[in-house]
């Protein structure tokens, strides 16, 4: 709130609209992976460098003007579920803006901990993958926009063809049709990481982003390949992405938030600032 | 942190992402209970009826455990937040549900001309309440919502996506936002704020 004081400020009836300014803003989403309560990201999902304390981490991004922030549990596993939620509560009193969290996210009664917890959304992968009613069991109990089905993908001779198990195992699923299949069942949104473009900081798959938030009506994150402002600026202007999501150029501070914003924003980009 | 001896109750029932909004008002420094009993509700400084969910099973829970009356009854400030704005309308769409009657609004699906549901952060217009005290111009403030409440007379606060629809109403002791000021970052704080202390 201190940098705001020179912001114009309005008491009376009415407020003129501000041409392109207005409106749906496009969302800056850091992604914070999680492995025993710490901060890491893989470079093409192998070769894990740790890159802080994770809470510490998510403030630090909320007062530099991350939209949402996602943390994703690569480390999942059954024992370390109570670490996970133990955690979710800590992010969920300490920051303001809303949070996803995924990572074996295996079953609705998994989901109800991570949101009891106070997660605003659950991402679900591999589980949705192998159980597609999860994704409609979860938009039942807790509703739609609770749901976010992640989806990996990565070009097979020339089809965008779904990865699941951290991108290990191969699925016989095209991205567009297991995306259109998870609007229908339910999920609220989908988050969409290029696999063939994750870690290498070449920008964002335009293609497949473009192919997938034409085919449903839902809002779709892009995700994977980020490396420059310019990136995102490009996947805003060349698909219907709703949003866009990165997380080593965030944590390692080669693109702070703030310019990057600014420099959307002088392209015509609606953002919050 | 118990620094203001103002008692806030927010109201449970089926409806998710209660933590958040004590949350919130913990970090405001308020104390606050999540109730259902009638009478903590009845005996708070203020109400917060907070909600994500589905329009036809809230109202259902509602009625059954006869916190229909309590709520309508309610003289005491009170905030409906995104479902809870909704259900202080008269109608709504959403399972074909008849809702409290508050606001002389009914609630609609969004045409699906646009991305639905309306997710993200958005300008609001036509801003006229002390609720809104210190809001900027160029602020936002974050949606998450299928379907909108129509303007009306109680409307306090617009904003357009798709049409234009009531981002925020105001009857007597009643206030809502379809918008999240608990996921609002200091924007939201203000506006939660204003309720807390203001109005």
């Amino acid at each position: 709130m201190e940098n705001q004081q020179d912001k114009m400020k309005t008491s009376d009836a009415s407020l003129p609209l501000g041409g392109s300014r207005r409106g749906l803003k496009k969302r800056i989403i850091p992604c914070l992976d999680i492995k025993d309560g710490r901060t890491v990201k893989g470079v093409n999902f192998v070769g894990l460098r740790d890159a802080g304390d994770g809470v510490e981490l998510a403030k630090r991004y909320v007062q530099e003007g991350a939209d949402e922030l996602v943390f994703l549990d690569i480390t999942a596993t059954v024992e370390k579920r109570k670490n996970l939620t133990s955690l979710v509560e800590k992010i969920a009193r300490e920051i303001n803006i809303p949070f996803t969290v995924g990572g074996g996210i295996n079953s609705v009664d998994d989901a109800r901990a991570i949101i009891k917890a106070g997660a605003d959304k659950v991402s679900i992968n591999t589980a949705a993958v192998d159980h597609p009613e999860l994704i409609s069991e979860i938009a039942a109990e807790f509703g739609s926009q609770c749901v976010v089905l992640a989806i990996d993908t990565k070009l097979d001779n020339g089809e965008w063809m779904v990865y699941i198990h951290g991108g290990r195992t191969p699925t016989p699923l095209r991205a567009v049709e297991w995306a259109r299949e998870g609007e229908r069942r339910g999920t609220g949104e989908i988050l969409l990481t290029s696999m063939n473009n994750d870690g290498t900081k070449n920008g964002f798959a335009v293609d497949i982003t473009d192919a997938v938030s034409k085919a449903v009506n839902i809002p779709v994150i892009a995700s994977g390949g980020a490396g420059t402002m310019q990136h995102f600026a490009d996947v805003f202007g060349q698909t219907k992405a709703s949003a866009a999501l990165a997380a080593s150029i965030f944590h390692f501070g080669e693109i702070p938030i703030p310019q990057l914003k600014q420099f959307l924003k002088e392209q015509s980009i609606p953002v919050r600032i | 942190m118990n620094i203001n001896k103002t008692m806030i109750a927010i109201i449970k029932y089926n409806a998710g992402n209660i933590t958040s909004v004590k949350n919130a008002v913990e970090r405001l420094g308020f104390e606050c209970i999540i109730t259902d009993n009638p009478d903590e509700i009845r005996c708070a400084d203020k109400v917060i009826f907070p909600g994500v969910g589905e329009a036809s099973s809230a109202m259902n829970y509602l009625n059954k455990n006869g916190l229909s009356e309590i709520i309508k009854s309610l003289l005491q400030p009170t905030l409906g937040i995104c479902l809870g704005l909704q259900l202080l309308c008269k109608h709504s769409e959403e399972g074909n549900t008849d809702c409290l009657g508050i606001f002389d609004a009914n609630v609609k699906r969004f045409p699906p001309k646009d991305i639905i549901p309306h997710i993200g952060w958005n300008n609001l217009s036509d801003v006229q309440s002390p609720l809104f005290n210190d809001f900027g111009t160029d602020d936002t403030v974050y949606f998450v919502h299928g379907y909108y409440a129509e303007i009306c007379p109680q409307t306090i606060a617009q904003c357009d996506y798709i049409l234009p629809f009531s981002a925020a109403m105001q009857k007597d002791n009643f206030f809502a936002t379809q918008f999240h000021p608990e996921k609002s970052g200091s924007v939201g704080e203000r506006i939660l704020m204003n309720f807390l202390q203001t109005v």
